[in-house]
């Protein structure tokens, strides 16, 4: 049973729409307890980096998300959600994350050659392009490279390993981390549950994968 | 990766633009008319919705062209069930003039919603709105006519009452309070098949810093090919190429077991009408194909 936790910022029901659409079992929480009980976790979520921590500090989330991880459980963060698995963000000022892979989530405008005259949010769909690592085993393997995502974010992130990095996309003349990956914990920026048919092939392999 | 992310001349960074279907929904249909008035029934939304997500639409807008009227938007279950079988974001717009309303359309599958005539009564709206749901949420609707002095006014409910507002004051106004997107509808242009407005989209697009999806005017698959061209539109709506290519496309037998013989042959008559004013329909696949094969890139599945 997946739990898509429930931080009370974005469409989860777009989320838990996609995961029965493909057949897989899922419910919406933030309760503690329920959230120990799942074999996988769906961290998701829209808007500002700082709501989304305090979220989670409120609802005593990080400890057991840090307990989680620690653990081998399969961790999924979409989008803001991805964002928040890193070290710190840059936005408003600087916003500590849960740490559960080193990294920084960066502004574009931050970005050394960003083309300034690119509209910020990138809103829209971008390729997925690989970098060094395989995709094999990944929750990439059943994606084609060039495959194009639905995107909706200002902020980018950059993770300190570049082991880490499974999937680089463009923006505005510089490249960024489309999907990131560390032993259990993947994230990925766009939204695979809006991503038409290769996103839903993602989350059909994030249902299916057995830990 | 922190360095060395500027990319190469052999690695160009191409914007891939948006194609929306428009579903302007009265009741439970599709429907169509000119100048956002005169409207004929088309058929079933989530049925249009459907096909045009399996036609690669990158996204689908539904609007409720009759919500002002009611003064509330009527289109949750047709988007409940839309969403069981789309995957792609779907704005939806009409009659929105609260917070409880966005959430309502959000919880019934909506990605975004196009908000336009409660905004002059309460812009901070836009404000609330990207607080609560995030910027990507909010799409502000505006539709304009052209006056005889050349400028360009803002219309409300669904394009039948003058605001006195000028355009470009309004932009930077709903700009300033949060706007995700605009969506920018000519209503001179809407519905007659001449082509978008396109001095119109690229005032706006050129000096705005968020998307403009560009509405309004598309009869033929190289109005939108100049709309992105010329008009520098980010995302580019358009109902009737589109709605009148599917109508020729529908089954006969289908629509016969359906029992909705009487619309379809309703409809044929439509689509004849219409390739007489010079609609030439398009199915959003093949129109991708054309702005690819023509330096545009958008994405093709």
């Amino acid at each position: 049973m997946i739990a898509i936790i429930n931080l009370e910022l974005g469409n989860l029901f777009s989320v838990s729409r996609a995961i029965e659409h493909v057949g897989g079992d899922c419910f919406v929480t933030d309760n503690i307890k329920e959230v120990m009980k799942a074999d996988k976790i769906i961290l998701p979520g829209v808007g500002s980096y700082k709501s989304g921590m305090e979220s989670i500090y409120a609802k005593k989330l990080d400890g057991v998300l840090k307990g989680l991880a620690c653990d081998g459980v399969p961790i999924l963060g979409i989008c803001l959600g991805m964002q928040l698995l890193m070290d710190h963000s840059e936005e408003h000022g600087n916003t500590q994350g849960l740490g559960l892979i080193p990294g920084a989530v960066e502004y574009f405008r931050n970005i050394t050659g960003f083309d300034f005259k690119a509209k910020v949010p990138n809103v829209g769909w971008s390729s997925l392009n690989k970098k060094r690592r395989s995709w094999e085993g990944t929750i990439l393997e059943p994606v084609i490279e060039g495959d194009d995502c639905y995107f909706v974010h200002s902020l980018c992130v950059t993770p300190e390993v570049d082991d880490d990095l499974l999937a680089l996309s463009h923006y505005g003349g510089v490249e960024f981390a489309s999907v990131i990956q560390h032993q259990n914990i993947s994230g990925c920026q766009f939204h695979p549950e809006k991503s038409g048919n290769v996103g839903l092939n993602i989350v059909r392999n994030f249902v299916d994968y057995k830990a | 990766m922190k360095e060395n992310r500027v990319l190469g001349n052999n690695n160009i960074d191409i914007r891939k633009v948006r194609i929306i279907p428009r579903l302007d929904v009265k009741g439970a249909n599709v429907v169509k008319g000119i100048h956002l008035e005169g409207l004929r029934v088309l058929g079933i939304p989530e049925k249009f919705a459907l096909a045009y997500y399996q036609d690669h639409a990158d996204e689908i807008l539904f609007m409720d062209s009759v919500a002002s009227l009611y003064g509330r938007n009527n289109l949750h279950e047709i988007v409940t069930r839309a969403a069981e079988q789309i995957f792609i974001p779907m704005t939806v717009g009409g009659g929105i003039r609260t917070i409880e309303d966005v959430k309502a359309l959000l919880k019934a599958g909506a990605d975004k919603v196009a908000i336009n005539t409660a905004l002059f009564s309460e812009p901070k709206l836009v404000k609330q709105v990207s607080e609560h749901f995030g910027s990507q949420c909010m799409v502000v609707s505006i539709d304009v006519v052209q006056n005889e002095d050349g400028k360009y006014e803002c219309l409300t409910d669904n394009g039948r009452e003058r605001t006195g507002v000028d355009l470009y004051e309004w932009v930077d106004n709903v700009v300033s309070l949060g706007a995700g997107e605009i969506l920018l509808t000519s209503v001179d242009n809407e519905g007659t098949g001449n082509g978008y407005d396109i001095d119109l989209v690229k005032s706006v697009a050129e000096a705005i810093p968020i998307p403009v999806i560009a509405c309004g005017g598309a009869g033929k698959k190289e109005d939108i090919h100049t709309v992105i061209t010329d008009g520098k539109a980010d995302a580019v709506s358009a109902a009737s190429i589109f709605h009148y290519d599917l109508i020729g496309r529908i089954d006969d037998e289908k629509q016969n077991e359906e029992g909705n013989k009487d619309f379809l042959s309703r409809a044929k008559s439509v689509l004849t009408d219409q390739r007489r004013k010079g609609i030439s329909p398009i199915a959003i696949h093949d129109l991708k194909v054309f702005l690819n094969e023509n330096n545009i890139s958008t994405r093709i599945v």
